[in-house]
């Protein structure tokens, strides 16, 4: 099909998918884990927000699982931010498996020595 | 060059980085590179989409060349919004407390420190700004 130059090619499809994150809340007394899976970007960040706060009203830990998390803006670490303030003097935070790409974004901004990283 | 000109809407993220994607796939750029270049323009276009239009609309122009030897792109936000070079802004003390710390100006000191080159200018009432990033 020599008709069909590259631009045909464009997976339109898959644009709602780029900008994807699922969250799982799991609560055990107070300790919330959150399991994400996808991008914490700047459209999907205000639904994490939301859902933290939610929580960090009770929580004596909270736990964010990133096995799953493949992206992290600005936007996200607003967000991780918020949430270590919020849980100060209330009990830890924890970051468990962060992926390279989220982990190298922590090192550079100094997000590492925010909150436990496990 | 290919060059995509969009509504400046956050909303329209995804399609930019799609776009942007496109030609990293084709110039077979890395994956760890291909997502710090993504974070780098989701924050120069959200950047532009939250400031350049104040709360009216407007238009934000992308261009992106991919060049040989060394292989690297060069990608270009174009607006006619307010001037404004967010270059100038202090970078944050990545070394306070969790207290301390602000929640601006994350995301161009990304962007700086990510990059191999980033640079500004105002031109016929225009904000350009250019990264540039070798792909291997």
């Amino acid at each position: 099909m020599a008709l069909f130059g590259k631009k045909d090619k464009k997976p339109a499809a898959n644009l709602s998918g780029k900008s994807r994150l699922d969250i799982k809340v799991k609560k055990d007394g107070a300790e919330y884990t959150f399991l994400l899976e996808g991008r914490l970007d700047t459209i999907t960040s205000p639904d994490l927000e939301a859902k933290i706060n939610e929580a960090t009203g009770d929580a004596s830990k909270l736990i964010l699982d990133f096995a799953k998390l493949d992206y992290i803006s600005s936007a996200g670490l607003r967000v991780l931010l918020g949430a270590t303030q919020a849980m100060d003097g209330k009990g830890d935070m924890v970051v468990r498996n962060p992926t390279q790409p989220v982990r190298e974004v922590f090192d550079l901004t100094g997000f590492s020595n925010l909150f436990n990283i496990e | 060059m290919r060059e995509l000109i969009i509504e400046a809407d956050r909303m329209n993220l995804p399609e930019v980085q799609m776009f942007i994607d496109e030609q990293l796939e084709e110039a077979g750029c890395p994956m760890l590179t291909q997502i710090s270049i993504d974070v780098a323009v989701e924050e120069l276009f959200v950047n532009i989409a939250s400031y350049a239009y104040g709360d009216g609309h407007g238009k934000a122009v992308v261009q992106v060349s991919v060049h040989e030897e060394p292989l690297s792109v060069e990608i270009t936000f174009i607006d006619n919004g307010v001037q404004y070079d967010p270059l100038a802004k202090a970078d944050p003390d990545t070394a306070l407390s969790a207290k301390e710390r602000k929640k601006g100006g994350l995301g161009i000191f990304m962007v700086k420190n990510t990059m191999d080159n980033v640079s500004y200018e105002y031109k016929d009432g225009k904000n350009i700004l250019t990264i540039k990033k070798n792909l291997n």
